[in-house]
């Protein structure tokens, strides 16, 4: 058992080089969609929760990982999509949310709190929504009233 | 047990069918949006809709098996195969028009998916979950359109009028169950429809009030669509829709 323990502890760090294809700064793990790893014998199962149901970036994810598993040796690769329950930015790593600041994204608050969003160049709160949509399902389109940025918000969800 | 296999099956492929033909209706506006914003606010609802109806099609086709797959749902039925709603099959108008189909919709599939979160049936449960979070932004994008040009200028005003006044006869079927529905409704699988229809009209009479909109006047309503009984703009959706696959069929990007 401490083996299949350790065997999944490789796993989890082999995910955190695989990343969202949208946002290459965050990893799978960051994100908060890796739900479990099964590692049992030579097979593995890793069993992923969709952000938002038409994210095209979901089918690319699955491919990565496999490949990611594949080019480290594992041969049987099952990766189950889960949807129940629904996946929320709560479950995005602390580290996540650092690294989509330092990228340029404001990064999704509590999603039980409703707080300014702050402007990841200058740190204002002081900004505006311009739309609740923008270039990906999961962003939405700010600008800073101080340093007149515009910005992307990964939105709470 | 009162419902079927069948049931089950029919009424998934409800919801696939009516998300689906949504998303071509608004599909037609990529590139044409009035502003880049609205243009891909439009487009972004419209990838979440595509996404709850491939989530819909895969369990109808896990039902139905054999060599059914997603695709094959959505490319090789007839018509009368189809049994999406015939307020989403209309078309797109002006954006007046477009916006008031989405609000009319989406306020419709918040109630209903907010009642088939707790249906004994997992699978459809799970996919209306997560699909209830998207679709609280739809509503609240749709509303904001809703009261923005109705209480906009006098020419935004009368188009706004104007697209209520001719959708309005498409909201009725909305509530009324079909045979499907019914088995299903015993079995707290499917919520009854008909219950929705207070909190909907509620939400619809609230945003329009503020619109400085008025509600038609009792309307005949026209019903169908869930039954496969639809107008003639679905041929022409479909069509266009299902060319590729029909023409060449099995290909792949």
């Amino acid at each position: 058992m401490v083996n299949t323990e350790t065997n999944t502890d490789k796993i989890r760090s082999l995910l955190e080089t695989v990343s969202d294809p949208e946002i290459p700064v965050l990893s799978v793990i960051d994100l908060g969609i890796i739900r479990d790893i099964i590692s049992n014998g030579d097979e593995t199962e890793v069993i992923i929760t969709p952000t938002y149901s038409g994210c095209p970036a979901m089918d690319a994810i699955s491919m990565d990982i496999r490949l990611k598993l594949i080019e480290h040796g594992y041969k049987k690769i099952k990766i189950t999509s889960v949807l129940s329950p629904p996946w929320t930015t709560d479950w995005m790593t602390e580290a996540g949310k650092r690294k989509l600041k330092e990228y340029g994204i404001a990064p999704p608050g509590n999603s039980a709190l409703s707080a300014a969003v702050a402007c990841p160049q200058c740190g204002s709160a002081d900004t505006k929504l311009l739309s609740q949509f923008g270039s990906t399902s999961c962003k939405a389109l700010y600008q800073c009233n101080d340093c007149k940025e515009p910005f992307d918000h990964f939105k709470c969800h | 047990m009162n419902s079927t296999k069948t049931d089950l099956t029919h009424y998934t492929l409800h919801l696939a069918d009516t998300n689906l033909i949504l998303t071509q209706r608004n599909g037609e506006w990529c590139g044409h949006g009035p502003i880049l914003e609205q243009d891909i606010a439009i487009t972004n609802i419209t990838l979440d809709l595509i996404g709850q109806s491939r989530n819909f099609y895969q369990y109808a086709a896990a039902q139905i098996g054999g060599d059914t797959t997603e695709d094959s749902l959505a490319y090789f039925r007839k018509e009368r195969e189809f049994k999406n709603l015939l307020l989403v099959e209309q078309q797109n108008g002006d954006w007046a028009q477009t916006i008031t189909r989405q609000f009319f919709y989406s306020v419709y599939q918040y109630f209903l998916y907010e009642r088939l979160q707790q249906s004994k049936d997992e699978q459809l449960a799970g996919i209306s979950a997560k699909a209830l979070k998207e679709v609280t932004y739809h509503v609240t994008w749709s509303s904001e359109w809703v009261i923005r040009l109705g209480d906009g200028t006098a020419e935004s005003h009368d188009r706004m009028q104007k697209a209520i006044d001719e959708l309005w006869r498409y909201t009725g079927e909305m509530f009324e169950p079909a045979d499907y529905e019914t088995a299903m409704i015993d079995d707290g699988i499917a919520p009854d429809p008909a219950t929705l229809k207070e909190s909907w009209m509620n939400k619809v009479t609230d945003v329009l009030g503020e619109a400085t909109l008025a509600i038609p006047e009792k309307t005949f309503m026209q019903s169908g669509g869930k039954n496969g009984i639809h107008s003639e703009q679905l041929g022409y959706i479909l069509t266009e829709l299902q060319y590729v696959q029909r023409a060449y069929p099995g290909a792949e990007w």
